[in-house]
């Protein structure tokens, strides 16, 4: 069964096709990436599905609901969730406060608890916090749970939100560019990170990455956007071996 | 020495009305960087909703327990209020979201044009001034020459548990940090699953309830008229920025600042008339040396 279904989605930014006639189906549980050089319209794809942008045409299904036209917040509680590719924490929230925000919407206590910090309060206050330590904990961060996020070195902040993201208990993870500015040993890191919370969090993930060594490593299919088109899909050794690729990439031959 | 304590008193009493609209102005800044001009006004609506509500309960002929009309009162003028503000919000600001800081301003000068004078053109209310009736017995006392009513004391009473109360609202619930996280950075929190529509309501909510708790106590105090949110309205916009805009003690501490300087100018010059000139130079000089506040913290514009 798919868990999304994107078709023909397109976006034009003033007279600029960001996306044209972008087409996914991701089924539970898969890990597809999205490569293509800088400007390629991945990121725009993720802003469509996630309400950021309303697209110009086209249809999002998630779970058999349409997303397109519903507003962000609703589409997170419905099960998606993302990092950036420029980390966007809240700088000056604690890194605890970070995933506790994030769960805000699981939180029934009312207005009104809150001020008289009734018993409701307490206990769903105590709930979030321990569910967001055992989140540190899975991403080595406990230690830092007090720490302002914009003092945490940048790797850290990288995990904390991939961490934030996860607090929403996403079905669907979105991570545009988590390798980005890493060294190659928190590459390493990260992949494993991410291959072990697909499994222990029932994740179906789409990645955005520039790290070969990332999407060859963990992609199970890989789709090639160019300026907001597919030029590409396919196995990662498939996408290797494509011509229309390697020009994409490396630019064209010169012609004789 | 009385005399001092006892103005001290009255500084106390005028400062917590001042803090307590303060807090809505600061709060709406923080979460929109909006100046909600309206708000004095506003808080000049609660005083209508207070009284014409207040004057329904004492008319009945089955008399109620005098803590229940007081109580009733309140909370009517705090719905009341927040409904009110929640409306313009809904009806002037929002359509302004994207729009330039200025047409926000203007906006917001004409919602409160607006409201003035639709009260005044409204028969039931007119532009006459007007006393909310006596809720409960105010008594005098009188502790070594100094004198204070039952009133003034519930006055500097209910407002210090009020703004407790919002203080730990935003500092301590998820709402709070909604509203701080709002403040910070609007792209991310939608993707935190919050509806950032339903936190500036709540903000709204907030600043038009604790405006409506000072508006009824002011009304028991003070005659009301549909121009009194303009000087008042001016007078807790100084005590924001003294404080600090976007800071909610700042905006305390600028109330009662500025409830002083109401209460002490005619102590130390000629006359009354010259706290306009006293409040407005301290915006002044404060402007100059620390344009963020007394407990603002200065923004720093990455480069």
């Amino acid at each position: 069964m798919n868990l999304m279904t994107i078709s023909n989605l397109t976006h034009w930014f003033s007279g600029l096709r960001a996306v044209t006639d972008f087409n996914l189906s991701l089924k539970k549980g898969e890990l597809v990436a999205i490569i293509g050089p800088n400007g390629a319209g991945k990121t725009t794809i993720f802003n469509l599905i996630t309400g950021v942008y309303r697209p110009t045409s086209g249809q999002i299904n998630f779970e058999g609901k349409e997303l397109v036209g519903l507003p962000t917040n609703q589409i997170i509680t419905s099960g998606i969730a993302r990092t950036f590719q420029n980390i966007r924490l809240f700088k000056e929230l604690s890194v605890l406060d970070n995933i506790r925000i994030a769960q805000y919407a699981s939180v029934c206590y009312s207005p009104l608890e809150a001020i008289f910090h009734l018993p409701g309060f307490h206990k769903e206050e105590e709930k979030i916090r321990l569910r967001s330590m055992e989140l540190l904990q899975i991403f080595d961060l406990e230690d830092q749970a007090y720490t302002i996020s914009k003092n945490l070195p940048y790797g850290q902040q990288r995990r904390l939100e991939i961490a934030r993201a996860l607090a929403t208990q996403p079905k669907l993870l979105l991570l545009d560019e988590p390798a980005a500015g890493m060294n190659p040993a928190e590459v390493e890191h990260l992949i494993e990170l991410i291959q072990m919370i697909r499994k222990q969090f029932q994740l179906t993930i789409l990645l955005i990455e520039h790290q070969m060594r990332v999407v060859m490593g963990i992609a199970e299919r890989i789709k090639v956007v160019d300026f907001g088109q597919t030029i590409a899909e396919g196995t990662p050794i498939e996408i290797q071996k494509n011509p229309r690729v390697i020009e994409a990439y490396l630019g064209e031959e010169e012609s004789k | 020495m009385q005399y001092y304590v006892q103005q001290i008193l009255n500084a106390l009493q005028v400062g917590s009305v001042y803090a307590l609209i303060a807090l809505g102005y600061t709060m709406v800044y923080g979460i929109l960087t909006l100046i909600n001009f309206a708000h004095g006004d506003i808080f000049m609506v609660s005083t209508y909703i207070a009284f014409f509500v207040s004057t329904l309960l004492l008319g009945l002929t089955h008399h109620l327990p005098p803590l229940f009309t007081f109580v009733a009162t309140l909370l009517a003028a705090m719905a009341g209020t927040s409904l009110v503000a929640v409306l313009i919000e809904r009806l002037a600001y929002k359509p302004l979201r994207t729009a330039p800081r200025i047409s926000c301003v203007i906006t917001a000068l004409g919602v409160g044009l607006l409201l003035e004078n639709f009260m005044v053109a409204f028969k039931p209310i007119g532009p006459d001034s007007r006393i909310i009736p006596a809720l409960f017995e105010s008594r005098n006392y009188s502790i070594a020459g100094v004198t204070f009513s039952t009133l003034q004391i519930m006055i500097i009473l209910i407002s210090g548990i009020a703004m407790v109360l919002l203080d730990l609202v935003v500092r301590k619930t998820m709402i709070g940090m909604a509203m701080r996280a709002i403040s910070w950075d609007k792209f991310t929190v939608p993707l935190m699953g919050i509806s950032v529509d339903t936190i500036i309501s709540i903000t709204f909510i907030l600043g038009a309830s604790v405006a409506a708790i000072g508006g009824t106590l002011y009304g028991m105090a003070y005659s009301i008229d549909p121009y009194m949110g303009i000087r008042i309205g001016w007078w807790a916009f100084i005590s924001a920025v003294v404080g600090g805009i976007g800071n909610i003690r700042g905006a305390m501490l600028g109330g009662y600042i500025l409830g002083f300087i109401e209460i002490f100018t005619p102590v130390f010059l000629p006359t009354s008339t010259y706290r306009d000139f006293v409040a407005f130079s301290l915006l002044l000089v404060l402007l100059i040396f620390k344009p963020t506040g007394i407990l603002g913290k200065p923004a720093v514009q990455k480069v």
